[in-house]
């Protein structure tokens, strides 16, 4: 995904083979000798199984649990049964509704943004990487008791003030993803080209910057996205039933399909993510890394 | 074009981020350190922030300083050594698979997550409570189960881990190639590479990612209330109870005092912060 | 200065002054000098042939270049005599041991690489010294060899900056000097030169040979631009998909290129259409002259090209001869200067500025040769592009 891949240039490299084969180690130390390559293959191998294990049991756990819906011995009614139980619809379409809103504000704002600061303004790009970590260190609690005490009553009484909250949450996210994605262009060029071609800024960004962002673009939006499906603290002190907070709620009527709904939550965004990770791998060099 | 003219122009383009972030993001946490020092009747007193730091708040606070820094040591550690493992894994497809189920773990936090251990580890019917069992330890007799500071300590990790592969991931990809052959070719062994140049030129953003840690920990709620519903005191569960309207007449603006609290530990944090990514990025340009 | 050790290296102890300057203890005069051989190496990335029964043998104190266009293993041959590849068959000898099963912290070669390859975290001198702290000499020691070699390199004075401190061509020469430091036996340079600005490469080529020559350091340098293989080196080899075309001293390269890829790679040639005449000779611009390369035994009455340099051929102003002039390009000296000959035959020849000037285009001029033989090679499409020399 655009948040963690840097960019691995070609610049400089005049033979292409040295490009096979930095491709061939990405990034990673070409280790000489048999000795080093072994060794470092199979401690790769037992951190990520450890981490795997960490990771992988709990999970585990809370799907046998999720099986056990009618008693002991398994049973997939937690699972087909999700959909109709009570406050499932109405806590799931708010959540998306939320997304939306969030997410449109979000790359309107932070596409603009993060192309302008690395166009015009690139002494600034420490302080966004300031400003753009703020959201993760200051609590959602803070956060909400602040909104709360400031917000005006109109906006308290609608769960879209949590959205306007959410698209500060998801600025760190959404950041670095789309930053990633500006650092793998040659921004000034690009943008020099279309307008001395004659494109204003607003034909440029549209039909040559974000068409090469893509993947970056994408990636930002499915982060927003799996942040206001899983936000839970600012949401439940609003006292809005979102789906997150309404798994919580429902955890007291049935236990097992609280734990089966965040299970899919979990993997459907993972599946959403990795598709879009794949589609922008296909699609080849738009947006994403060299 | 006037100087005034260009000044504008140059910094319009920010308006809307500067203002949204200051709107929603700036506003309410001045409003929040405003109100510390308030009384409820209006004028200002010490009396909100007095008793914020003693007694029962004093203990959440070193709770959460506690939990904030092992939260900040253990994933930073972990986190690298599973960063450096998904750096040089062979096959796109594998990398970026385990890049993105970072970035969903490191979302994945609350209620769901406590689900999940408790499912693992918490109650009698938990799998790995049994599988330990089947083996001989019975974590019930020994009184160790996930209720405790050190249970919040482990299921805290399930997001900080992740969040710290994906904040150190790009610190990686700084690291040159040509860095290790050519201490290589000097005669260097790889550990001798790691300890002269890899590590150190590592270290900044390792410790800039841990200053990370150590803030997301300090604002986390929602796991820590689902695990334990109040009974280990932790500043921002204490916060969250003023909110639930557990709280005694007069004493409303508490709640507050308590954020402020927070607030300051997170600006120290961030300062720090700011330093150590200014030298790492100088290095791994 | 004390000799240098590890336990079980295999570099050769350098003998020298206690005065910390470099003095006697010349990797090269102490002991002759190190001989380097690959042979007959093939290397193979996935489907790609990396190299194919690739040798070639660098004498001892010799500046062996490898040229040749991208992608035709240069920097392959390398790293294997670095170690950081491993050959699939094949041998490679220093000193008339293999070292294959060598690692390549115990070659003991210094490498300089394209760019970016001080360590950021140290200063200048900590960068140079690194070799030596690694092989335990003490702080004093290794600070003052550091510090002498900056000198060679000329960069004393920013011995306590750091790397991103520096331009370009001053990372590169401390990338020099660190290499030296541990007193390899061999110097491996993997286009030093290409990442660098033109004057600055220039100046750094110069330096490099300089230091090369005055220590006696058996040289690989590898590189894509014939400019600095042809002004540095000893002898140049020219490499093409993995394997050796022709090892050459420059002057022979360019005066007698024994392939067309080579004649073609190394400065310019013009291609002139010519026949057989069956016994070595051939037929062109109306005269009889000696073919010479793998193409001239063919069949009497075969058509051929020609390759001759635009240096190799007279242009004289004379009414209804050869020749139209249709375009001059001044090149400082010599202006180059392009003559249709007939339908669809172009050639280039370099003629004095100072003749130049009298030539309009639309001209007529007559071209001859001015050799006595010639390369020869098989007839190829003359409208394909054909790639601009030196």
């Amino acid at each position: 995904m655009s948040v963690g891949i840097g960019v691995a240039g070609t610049l400089g490299r005049s033979d292409p083979l040295q490009v096979i084969q930095e491709s061939r180690s990405p990034g990673g130390s070409r280790l000489s000798g048999r000795g080093g390559w072994r060794s470092l293959r199979v401690w790769r191998l037992v951190v990520l199984a450890l981490a795997g294990l960490y990771f992988l049991v709990p999970l585990w756990a809370a799907f046998r649990f999720s099986l056990n819906y009618v008693g002991p011995g398994f049973s997939d009614q937690a699972y087909t049964q999700l959909t109709a139980q009570q406050g499932f619809s109405t806590a799931i379409w708010l959540s998306v509704q939320l997304a939306i809103v969030t997410t449109i504000v979000e790359l309107a704002i932070m596409v603009p943004t993060t192309i302008y600061i690395h166009l015009r303004l690139p002494r600034l790009k420490r302080v966004m990487d300031f400003v753009t970590a703020l959201p993760i260190v200051v609590p959602p609690v803070v956060l909400i008791l602040g909104v709360l005490q400031v917000a005006p009553n109109r906006l308290k009484s609608t769960p879209f003030l949590l959205a306007l909250e959410y698209v500060v949450l998801a600025v760190p996210f959404s950041y670095r993803a789309l930053d990633a994605g500006v650092r793998s262009l040659d921004l000034q060029t690009l943008v020099d080209a279309s307008r001395s071609l004659g494109g204003g800024w607003l034909t440029t960004m549209r039909r040559v910057l974000m068409p090469n962002m893509r993947v970056a673009i994408l990636s930002a939006t499915v982060l927003t996205v799996a942040l206001v499906l899983g936000e839970f603290t600012m949401a439940s002190l609003d006292l809005q039933q979102t789906f997150p907070t309404w798994i919580v709620v429902f955890d007291q009527t049935n236990a097992h399909v609280s734990v089966a709904a965040s299970l899919m939550a979990l993997l459907l965004t993972w599946v959403v993510l990795i598709g879009i990770s794949f589609f922008g791998g296909a699609r080849g060099k738009s947006g994403g890394p060299r | 074009m006037s100087t005034g003219a260009r000044v504008v122009k140059t910094w319009a383009p920010l308006v809307p981020f500067a203002a949204w972030m200051f709107v929603f993001l700036g506003i309410p946490t001045i409003a929040v350190c405003i109100g510390a020092f308030q009384k409820e009747s209006g004028g200002f007193t010490m009396s909100n922030v007095n008793q914020a730091t003693s007694g029962v708040y004093l203990v959440g606070f070193e709770n959460s300083l506690k939990l904030g820094i092992i939260e900040a040591i253990v994933p930073a550690i972990a986190g690298t050594f599973i960063a450096y493992a998904i750096h040089t894994s062979r096959g796109s497809l594998l990398r970026r698979s385990l890049v993105t189920l970072s970035g969903v773990f490191a979302n994945f936090g609350g209620v769901p997550l406590a689900f999940l251990f408790i499912a693992a580890i918490g109650g009698e019917t938990a799998l790995v409570s049994n599988w330990l069992r089947d083996i001989g330890i019975d974590l019930y007799a020994h009184n160790i189960t996930i209720y405790t500071f050190g249970g919040v300590a482990l299921v805290y990790m399930y997001f900080q881990i992740p969040l710290m592969v994906l904040v150190i991931l790009p610190a990686f990809e700084g690291l040159k190639n040509s860095w290790h052959e050519a201490a290589e070719g000097l005669g260097a062994r790889s550990w001798e590479y790691w300890r002269y140049v890899g590590v150190p030129v590592l270290m900044p953003s390792i410790l800039g990612s841990a200053l990370l840690l150590f803030g997301s920990s300090l604002s986390a709620y929602a796991t820590a209330e689902a695990l334990t519903a109040g009974s280990i005191a932790l500043t921002p569960i204490q916060i969250g109870s003023f909110l639930n309207g557990n709280v005694l007449a007069g004493q409303e603006n508490i709640g507050k005092a308590l954020a402020l609290g927070l607030v300051v530990i997170i600006a120290v944090t961030m300062t720090l912060y700011v330093v150590l990514q200014r030298r790492a990025s100088r290095w791994l340009r | 200065m004390t000799a240098l050790s590890r336990p079980d290296d295999l570099s050769v102890m350098a003998s020298g002054s206690t005065d910390g300057t470099w003095g006697d203890g010349l990797p090269g005069a102490s002991h002759g000098g190190t001989s380097v051989a690959l042979r007959d190496l093939s290397c193979v990335f996935g489907t790609v042939r990396a190299l194919d029964g690739f040798s070639i043998d660098i004498a001892p104190g010799e500046l062996l270049a490898l040229l040749g266009p991208s992608g035709c293993g240069k920097t392959t041959a390398l790293r294997i005599l670095a170690g950081f590849e491993s050959a699939s068959t094949g041998q490679v000898v220093v000193d008339g041991q293999d070292i294959q099963s060598v690692p390549a912290q115990k070659r003991n070669m210094g490498m300089v690489f394209q760019s970016y390859s001080l360590f950021p975290n140290m200063t200048v001198i900590e960068n140079v010294a690194f070799g030596l702290r690694l092989r335990k000499v003490s702080n004093s020691d290794r600070k003052g060899k550091a510090m002498s070699l900056l000198e060679m390199v000329e960069l004393a004075d920013r011995a306590n900056r750091y790397p991103h401190q520096l331009s370009g061509g001053q990372q590169q020469r401390v990338a020099l000097a660190r290499a030296l430091a541990i007193e390899p036996r061999v110097l491996l340079l993997d286009e030093p030169l290409s990442a660098l600005d033109a004057k600055v490469r220039v100046q750094l080529r110069d330096q490099i040979r300089a230091l090369q020559r005055r220590l006696s350091i058996t040289t690989l340098f590898v590189t894509h631009d014939q400019d600095e293989a042809l002004s540095m080196a000893d002898r140049v080899a020219v490499m093409r998909a993995g394997k050796l075309e022709q090892v050459a001293s420059p002057a022979e390269l360019y005066d007698e290129p024994q392939t067309p890829f080579v004649a073609e790679f190394v400065g310019t040639m013009n291609r002139l259409p010519g026949k057989l005449t069956g016994q070595g000779k051939v037929v062109v611009l109306g005269r009889e002259v000696v073919a010479r390369g793998p193409f001239s035994a063919g069949m009497p009455g075969t058509e051929v090209d020609v390759m001759v340099r635009p240096e190799a051929l007279v242009l004289v102003p004379v009414h209804g001869a050869n020749g139209i002039v249709t375009a001059v390009t001044f090149r400082g000296a010599q202006s180059r200067v392009e003559v249709l000959l007939w339908a669809d035959v172009s050639v280039k020849v370099d003629v004095p500025s100072a003749e130049a000037t009298t030539l309009a285009l639309g001209m007529s001029v007559d071209v001859s040769l001015a050799l006595d033989d010639v390369l020869v090679d098989a007839k190829r499409d003359r409208l394909a592009v054909q790639p601009e020399g030196a």
